[in-house]
């Protein structure tokens, strides 16, 4: 609005002139560039390993390009109508007015929202991190132990009442998580050795781990794979619909545990410190603030967050703990939050984008033979153009923001 | 210079005396343990046998045979020796030195111990050792290459992976030479990547190199699922064979576990040798390290900061692709998906606990290696320890030394910090 008044003299902008300037400003276009670039990419990638386009190449190269477009196009369709359902369907369900069928037509939507949970939770962990200057790559990890705490807590306990063991099982995963967070922190504040490395370190401690429970002592009784003993009912997240529907209770527990963690980094004491230590650990040295035992609380912190993720899948959709329940959620997360700008709002809104994409995208794979995997190079590209706005600002010509946009560093790994 | 978020000053003072005492005591505790867990419950009688050459191997030579409880009695009074002399005098410099001898015994009493009344192969298990620390050896001197020069590289497993595939495939299609060298040139090509990002548009250097590693398991593992998988004649480059160095492949015991080997074990060994060299001897070293060091005296100098880090990062790339195509053409010959697992963090991490120097790289290689080697032949003797907690033993180990407790590692200065021109 300043920019509009500033400029009187100048010729009369016209009212487009004047919003395009203000797009072009906003510090939205960067993530939404980034989105469509990393769409676009990937759709090349898929171009240009399709069949119709290399097979014609050789041939003619304008109808293998023609025909390159083509099946990114289409593999783009079916990711979404695997997305959010394909209207002809819904609409033919809704006319039979079969309860079974309509719940199937609807189901890719729900289950995008159930895909999208563990991303905002794990989303949440890293934006948190972020904000008080610290990188937890530690969350895939840390999603683990959540998982482990949560679905021991889920199967040894039995007669309780649900409104008991599901909190507590849930709790547990926090717990599970935030240990698996404290231990960087602690080692981060009271040592100076990196968190970068340590959590990373910690991932594959956790993996490890999960390979021994799951061998011996968490071992399902009488199974030959190495998987978990399944939760009690009453551990279970509750669900809204029947089958085929899995959209449970988690969806609103994110969301609410979103906007606390809104609410804690910004309107209380607590986490202006813990930001403060993060923009400016001298300033907030000078200023008292404690900073070993912000370090210690905000590493514990995130990683609680990362241990919901996991008990929310555990507890909501998996029931049973195995080595694969997560696909990378905690990797994933690190664009996910950085395409959010690190706020709970941006994280929730980024975590249903990936939510979607990462639904749609097995629905791709089983019906148009793509592989899941694109997803993960797309969000690679996705994080490449987000941390380095200056390549998005290039490839689309943008002008510089107005003020210097808060660049994400780290610092190298000695800590001191 | 940009705002940096971790360089504060905090945490107690370190305080070496105080360290050298704790490490003094926790030797003579290792020399304890190994009395009390292992020296009581040992019978007098019994004999542990090692055998000197692998499975296979031509060269025969008699098993080596001793007393238990005296190979016992031995590595714990060494362990105490060392634990004395660093209590009293201390080890200084060499306190990593220190440490790598008491685990050694300590490792080699537990296998003495564990194999009592049987027979194990050891010089199968060095074999196997010495096989598994390539990746890792040649991983960490990626690593140090970028690290020295001041640009932080977490990259190194997304590098091998993408290099391991790309390997596969021109090797399929080609050579198992052109292989080698298109993944050497996909490894080069993802650290000019990195070097753009984050000396051009200087990116985080660890969100870029977390950029190729999510890039690199999505595009290896789509491109395996939709190519490699449903066309295996696009995933069968063939193994380099081994090759025994005439005379020394002949020498009892050493022979087989060092001197029989593909090509990427003796790249291994000149790597080392050659970078040491290179960065500690040479003009380009100095300047490569004073890049890292301080930037901005090595751009007063003349010297090319950019040049030099771009560079860097480019060599560093291409030997994360050398590492990279041990995976499909020096070990299993094909690729699967997500195959390096894990593998090039165990590679930072032998680079920060060999103190980011090529010849620490590979004793921490080795000693990585070894302990992956000790994990898959712990099913055949007799005690029950689980294979996972040895294969933690990496990552344990590195945390370790990252917060001082072994030894505090000196990295670069610079490191990780990109570098503005005023």
């Amino acid at each position: 609005m300043t920019d509009a008044s500033a400029e009187v003299k100048a010729p009369k902008p016209s009212a487009v002139g004047i919003f395009l300037e203000e797009v072009r400003r906003s510090s939205l276009l960067i993530p939404v560039l980034a989105i469509v670039s990393g769409l676009l990419l990937g759709g090349l990638i898929v171009g240009l390993t399709s069949k119709s386009f290399y097979e014609v190449w050789s041939t003619s190269p304008v109808q293998a390009i023609g025909n390159g477009v083509k099946a990114a196009w289409e593999s783009y369709v079916t990711l979404f109508a695997g997305a959010f359902g394909t209207p002809s369907r819904i609409q033919a369900a809704l006319e039979s007015g079969d309860a079974l069928a309509i719940r199937r037509a609807f189901n890719p939507f729900f289950e995008s929202l159930v895909k999208s949970i563990p991303y905002m939770f794990a989303g949440l962990a890293v934006a948190l991190g972020f904000r008080t200057g610290l990188f937890n790559i530690g969350v895939e990890g840390q999603i683990f132990l959540g998982g482990i705490f949560s679905v021991w807590v889920g199967y040894t306990f039995t007669g309780l009442p649900a409104f008991i063991h599901l909190p507590l099982a849930f709790l547990a995963g926090a717990l599970g998580g935030a240990l698996w967070g404290f231990i960087p922190g602690l080692l981060k504040a009271k040592t100076g050795g990196h968190e970068v490395i340590n959590t990373i370190m910690m991932n594959y401690i956790a993996f490890r781990l999960t390979d021994w429970l799951l061998r011996e002592p968490m071992k399902r009784p009488g199974s030959t794979n190495p998987i978990s003993p399944i939760i009690e009912e009453s551990a279970k997240l509750p669900r809204f619909f029947e089958d085929p529907i899995r959209f449970h209770l988690g969806f609103f527990v994110a969301l609410a545990v979103a906007a606390l963690v809104y609410w804690f980094l910004f309107k209380t004491k607590w986490g202006f410190d813990l930001r403060t230590v993060g923009a400016n650990p001298r300033a907030a040295r000078y200023a008292g603030m404690n900073i070993v035992k912000s370090t210690i609380v905000a590493m514990s912190l995130s990683g609680a967050l990362a241990g919901m993720a996991g008990a929310n899948e555990l507890l909501g959709v998996n029931y049973n703990l195995s080595q694969s329940f997560s696909p990378g959620y905690g990797f994933d997360s690190i664009a996910l939050a950085l395409l959010g700008r690190n706020h709970p709002v941006g994280v929730v809104l980024s975590a249903l984008l990936f939510g979607t994409l990462r639904n749609g995208a097995v629905r791709m794979q089983a019906s148009a033979g793509i592989p899941i995997d694109i997803i993960s190079v797309m969000q690679a590209f996705i994080l490449a153009f987000i941390a380095a706005p200056a390549i998005v600002r290039t490839i689309y010509r943008l002008k510089e923001p107005k003020k210097a946009e808060a660049e994400i560093h780290v610092s190298g790994w000695g800590g001191s | 210079m940009s705002a940096t978020t971790s360089t504060f000053e905090m945490g107690p003072v370190y305080v070496p005396q105080a360290r050298r005492r704790v490490l003094g005591f926790v030797f003579l505790g290792i020399a304890a343990f190994i009395w009390f867990a292992f020296l009581r419950g040992v019978d007098p009688t019994m004999n542990t046998s090692m055998r000197l050459y692998p499975g296979g191997s031509t060269v025969v030579v008699d098993d080596w045979v001793f007393r238990t409880q005296n190979a016992l009695w031995v590595m714990a009074a060494g362990c105490a020796a060392v634990g004395a002399f660093q209590l009293v005098r201390g080890f200084g410099r060499r306190t990593s030195l220190a440490f790598a001898m008491v685990g050694g015994m300590f490792v080699f009493a537990f296998l003495s111990w564990a194999a009592s009344g049987g027979t194990l192969n050891l010089a199968g298990m060095l074999r196997i050792m010495v096989v598994r620390s390539v990746p890792l050896t040649l991983g960490a001197l990626s690593g140090i290459l970028c690290d020295r020069a001041g640009v932080v590289n977490i990259a190194i497993e997304g590098m091998m992976l993408t290099a391991a595939m790309i390997g596969t495939i021109v090797g399929s299609i080609s050579t198992l030479w052109i292989g080698l060298l298109g993944a050497v040139l996909a490894g080069g090509l993802l650290g000019l990547v990195h070097a753009v990002m984050s000396i051009k548009y200087r990116t985080d250097q660890i969100i870029s190199g977390t950029v190729i590693n999510i890039f690199a398991v999505g595009i290896t593992s789509f491109i395996s699922g939709k190519f490699m998988q449903p066309m295996p004649q696009f995933n069968d480059p063939g193994i380099f064979v081994p090759y025994e160095i005439p005379l020394l492949g002949q020498i009892p015991f050493l022979g087989p576990v060092l001197f029989r080997h593909n090509i990427f074990v003796y790249a291994m060994i000149f790597f080392v040798v050659f970078l040491t060299f290179m960065l500690f001897k040479t003009r380009w070293g100095l300047r490569h390290r004073a890049v890292g060091e301080h930037p901005k005296a090595a751009d007063t100098l003349g010297i090319d900061v950019f040049r030099t880090r771009y560079m860097a990062v480019i060599l560093g790339g291409m030997m994360a692709g050398l590492a990279g195509a041990y995976f499909t053409l020096g070990s299993v010959g094909k690729f699967d998906q997500v195959m390096t697992a894990g593998r090039g963090f165990i590679a930072l991490a032998a680079m920060i606990f060999g103190n980011w120097t090529p010849i620490g790289a590979m004793i921490a290689g080795l000693l990585f290696g070894f302990s992956d080697s000790l994990a898959a032949s712990l099913a055949l003797l007799r005690v029950k320890i689980p294979s996972e907690f040895l294969l933690m033993s990496p990552y344990i180990i590195t945390m370790l030394v990252l917060a001082g407790v072994v030894g505090r590692g000196q990295m670069p200065a610079a490191d990780g910090t990109p570098y503005e021109k005023e």
